[in-house]
């Protein structure tokens, strides 16, 4: 049985729907993450799960135990705030202590189980500081300790990360993924920056506008998205209109409007005839010489219109024959060469046949 | 922009000079050995001996802590109350509820407490009146001063003691609680200054049995003035200050009714 | 629900004691007074026959019959413009220096504004009697030197002037905290821009200061004229016989000839001249709100 079951939740404000008719089901052990834009619901959502929100319709099964009626206090779910929401009045200890406290554990238990805790996040010296004597790592340690040390069957996290500063950001995803992975408990991540998504998680939900775009590993999320949305929210990808020229179980043949024919790999529901968009990731595009390899099928001739070099890697925008601009990312490699085009080379763009995706949008 | 300064410095001065001329009169002619408020003659403490051997000012003293004290317990609690609710429910219905009484003018609502208490109630004035008249004008200053407080604070906090595991009345008591501790107090101190100063409301609440101390005072001055005024006046300064001064410790955004942090 | 639970109590005791018995007065100016002071019945006891009962528009018609209301209606509205002018030339350059100063100073000027204001309001208003009384000081100095110039010596106390300057003296601090509050979070960086693109300083406080200060200014104004119109104390201890006031009518209807339904019809005309003029300070208020900012 899944750990948490989300069937066909729903919740309006007004006119407004934050969670339109969401299902989705979380496993035992997953780091599972809700990926989306500011205001795409994955707070409303988290919020309901945690019991700060009442659904307008649909269920939440715990266990598979209905807990929409449930109040928060009595769920055995534990939430990390954005603000880390520590208790400013309580030591670090006291903090930690708490939740063990309110579940009615005995002293002694609590002393060992607090000190143990403050070892995973190896605070074991700031037992006695108060949230404000601490560092915005640290306070946000503590807020993993006090969320995890009652050992709870779900832990939600409201975009934990996001006060750090880039270094410590990258620090502390790694901290994070060992610290679930030891611990094992089954966490429910709330985030915007889909790279974060993408290192941290088991599993991605996408989410806009209060729907979900794409349930998939990460992998899946980024080299098969579902649609134009997930496509574009998740890292660059050029995209291009095309016309079904040839639908086969294997293979989709593609007109490209000015450009020729392309190949793509087999998509269900797909047929000749449909129109829709072909995807491909930058760093899929490969840039040829143009003298190399001249009219061949599937390779296109363009010319370098502009360059972005970011010290590892640097993206051409190379402007195609029908006018349109397709990135291309090369990775730095050679040492002392910042770049192999320059601005105004003529080139040849193309690309491995199941490296795009076509998408219905 | 120096000679601008010194332009406002000099009218502040003014002003300050203008605000403390004259309590500082006041003060020093309490120990005027004088009957008159007029010239210097020399320092006593005879109108303080006078004051402590005048019965009836005694006993007003006292009829008035007993009212401050009782006035701002009610008046911290149901503030306290207001102040919660108007932060956490946000009712259209209870800020105006609460902020009216301070901001008409206190002659309406003596006034009206006073038709109220004979008409309908057929009371007879005296403390009950009195301590009711007062605890209503000074729950708007706990209310203001305790939602200050409360707006200044992470809301997420209160939201994470629930998480936790703590039932409501547990979130209440472990955790809402201390943190506007300082802002209670600080209010319940308010309330204990504005009672024991209040003129106006009780002159119309009191009825004819009991002394009260502003109202002693005022009798005085009308009908025989003499330093023992300056004296009470002085006493009553200086247990308004110390209150104050505990006040604003507690919680510096007190006076201006803002948020603190 | 735990939300009636908290706001109940609150919401209960002030319906009792505030709201009913406002609906009180109004009732009450609506009634006859009793013989012997207070209130006639409302409904006549049995076998009486003639006598005044029930509800009657007497006491407001008494109120427009005699102009001598009015006129001392349109008093207490001048002496509390008076006093909100006097005020806001005390207050705001005071203000001014305390929103401009250093932060850890500003507390303490403004605490030392408002300790006054903490003690008892008679011992303010006793301060001044004792300041321009005949044999003070001041009046001496005062007169000392207008007897250089052959002028007649001039009482302060029981005066207009002394009834002005009480009543400025209860309520400065009341104009200074909003005007305080407002200025404080002007962004100083426009008298720069003001100044780097050529106004004077004068210039740059009237165009640029003055206008962003307005929601304060009446935030203040309303604070120190609301109070004043129903002011009684000072203008009975520092006042003259002819210097009676909006308040002065009203307690001596309550405590004095106790005509009660004349007394609550003051009351509410009082009532309605207060909603005015905040009604009016609210409107002004939104009006310069395009202006506000920072909140």
């Amino acid at each position: 049985m899944a750990l948490l079951e989300i069937r066909d939740v729903t919740r309006r404000f007004g006119d407004f729907t934050a969670v339109n008719n969401v299902n989705i089901t979380i496993e035992k052990g997953e780091f599972f993450t809700l990926l989306g834009p500011s205001g795409c619901g994955k707070t409303t959502l988290l919020r309901m799960i945690a019991g700060f929100d009442l659904p307008d319709s649909g269920q939440i099964l715990l266990d598979g135990i209905n807990i929409v009626n449930m109040p928060p206090e009595k769920r055995p779910i534990h939430t990390v705030f954005q603000s880390y929401a520590l208790f400013p009045h309580m030591t670090v200890a006291g903090n930690i202590a708490f939740p063990l406290k309110m579940s009615g554990k005995m002293p002694d238990e609590i002393r060992s189980r607090v000190r143990e805790s403050l070892d995973n996040v190896h605070l074991s010296s700031f037992a006695n500081r108060f949230p404000h004597e601490l560092s915005g790592g640290q306070k946000q340690r503590v807020a993993f300790a006090r969320g995890l040390v009652n050992r709870p069957r779900l832990l939600l996290l409201d975009e934990p990360l996001g006060a750090l500063d880039a270094k410590l950001r990258e620090e502390m995803q790694i901290e994070l993924i060992n610290l679930q992975q030891e611990v094992g408990v089954t966490f429910v991540f709330v985030t915007h920056a889909q790279n974060e998504a993408l290192a941290l998680s088991h599993r991605i939900a996408v989410m806009n506008q209060g729907n979900i775009e794409q349930i998939d590993e990460p992998s899946k999320i980024y080299g098969f998205p579902r649609n134009r949305f997930v496509a574009n929210f998740i890292g660059k990808i050029n995209m291009m209109d095309v016309q079904v020229l040839e639908a086969t179980y294997s293979h989709l043949k593609l007109i490209v409007a000015g450009l020729g024919e392309v190949t793509a790999p087999g998509k269900e529901g797909v047929k000749a005839g449909d129109k829709g968009i072909m995807a491909i990731r930058p760093e899929q595009v490969q840039i040829l010489h143009h003298a190399e390899e001249a009219e061949v099928k599937g390779h296109f001739p363009g010319k370098v219109h502009d360059y972005l070099y970011v010290g590892n890697v640097t993206t051409y925008i190379v402007e195609l024959a029908n006018g349109i601009r397709i990135e291309a990312l090369l990775p730095n490699s050679t040492a002392g060469r910042a770049k192999f085009f320059e601005v105004g080379d003529s080139v040849v763009v193309t690309w491995q046949h199941d490296a795009s995706t076509f998408l219905n949008d | 922009m120096q000679s601008r300064n010194f332009g406002l410095w000099l009218v502040a001065a003014l002003v300050y000079a203008f605000l403390y001329i004259p309590l500082v009169i006041v003060v020093v002619y309490s120990f005027n050995d004088s009957k008159l408020n007029t010239e210097w003659v020399g320092f006593t403490l005879f109108w303080y001996e006078a004051l402590f051997n005048n019965k009836e000012m005694l006993i007003a003293a006292r009829n008035s802590l007993i009212i401050a004290v009782s006035a701002s317990i009610c008046a911290t609690v149901l503030g306290t109350m207001a102040g919660l609710a108007i932060h956490r429910y946000k009712l259209k219905v209870l800020p105006i509820l609460v902020f009216t009484p301070i901001a008409m003018p206190e002659i309406l609502l003596g006034v009206s407490l006073l038709l109220f208490f004979l008409q309908v109630l057929n009371l007879t004035l005296g403390m009950v009146s009195i301590i009711i008249a007062h605890t209503t004008f000074c729950i708007g200053f706990v209310t203001i001063i305790v939602w200050a407080r409360l707006q200044g604070m992470n809301w997420s906090v209160f939201e994470a003691a629930r998480d936790l595991g703590a039932s409501p009345w547990q979130s209440f008591r472990l955790v809402t609680l201390p943190l506007i501790m300082p802002a209670v107090v600080a209010g319940a101190l308010m309330s204990f200054i504005l009672s024991i100063d209040d003129f106006v409301i009780t002159f119309f609440t009191k009825g004819i049995g009991e002394p009260i101390l502003p109202i002693q005072i005022y009798t005085m001055i009308k009908v025989s003035v003499t330093p023992e005024v300056n004296a009470i006046s002085t006493l009553l300064m200086l247990l308004t200050l110390v209150m104050i001064i505990i006040a604003t410790m507690l919680d510096s955004g007190v006076l201006r009714g803002e948020a603190k942090q | 629900m735990a939300k009636w639970l908290v706001s109940g109590p609150p919401i209960l005791f002030l319906l009792v004691f505030f709201v009913v018995p406002s609906l009180i007065m109004i009732v009450t100016s609506f009634r006859f007074p009793g013989e012997f002071g207070g209130l006639a019945p409302l409904v006549a006891p049995a076998g009486e026959v003639g006598g005044e009962y029930g509800l009657t528009l007497e006491a407001y018609q008494f109120f427009l019959s005699n102009s001598l209301y009015a006129e001392i209606f349109l008093k207490s509205f001048g002496v509390a413009a008076a006093t909100t002018l006097i005020c806001l030339i005390m207050a705001y350059p005071l203000a001014l220096l305390i929103a401009s100063s250093e932060k850890r100073f500003r507390n303490l000027m403004l605490l030392l504004v408002l300790l006054p204001f903490a003690s008892n309001f008679l011992i303010r208003i006793y301060a001044w009697m004792i300041i321009l009384g005949p044999e003070s000081v001041l009046s001496h100095f005062l007169n000392t030197i207008l007897g250089v110039f052959g002028i007649a010596p001039l009482t302060l106390l029981f005066s207009p002037f002394a009834v002005l300057v009480g009543m400025v003296y209860v309520h400065l601090p009341f104009m200074v905290l909003p005007l305080c509050t407002n200025l404080e979070k002007h962004d100083l960086a426009l008298l720069d821009a003001a100044q780097d693109l050529g106004a004077s300083s004068w210039q740059s406080f009237w165009r640029i200061t003055w206008p962003l200060s307005l929601p304060g200014v009446f935030a203040g104004s309303a604070l120190v004229f609301i109070p004043v119109l129903g002011m009684f104390a000072v203008p009975e201890m520092l006042g003259g016989t002819g210097d009676i006031l909006i308040g002065n009518l009203i307690k001596d209807q309550f405590l004095g000839t106790r005509d009660w339904p004349f007394g609550s019809t003051l009351s509410i005309m009082l009532t309605l001249a207060v909603l005015s003029v905040a009604g009016l300070a609210t409107w002004f208020a939104r009006q310069s709100g395009g202006m506000k900012y920072a909140e």
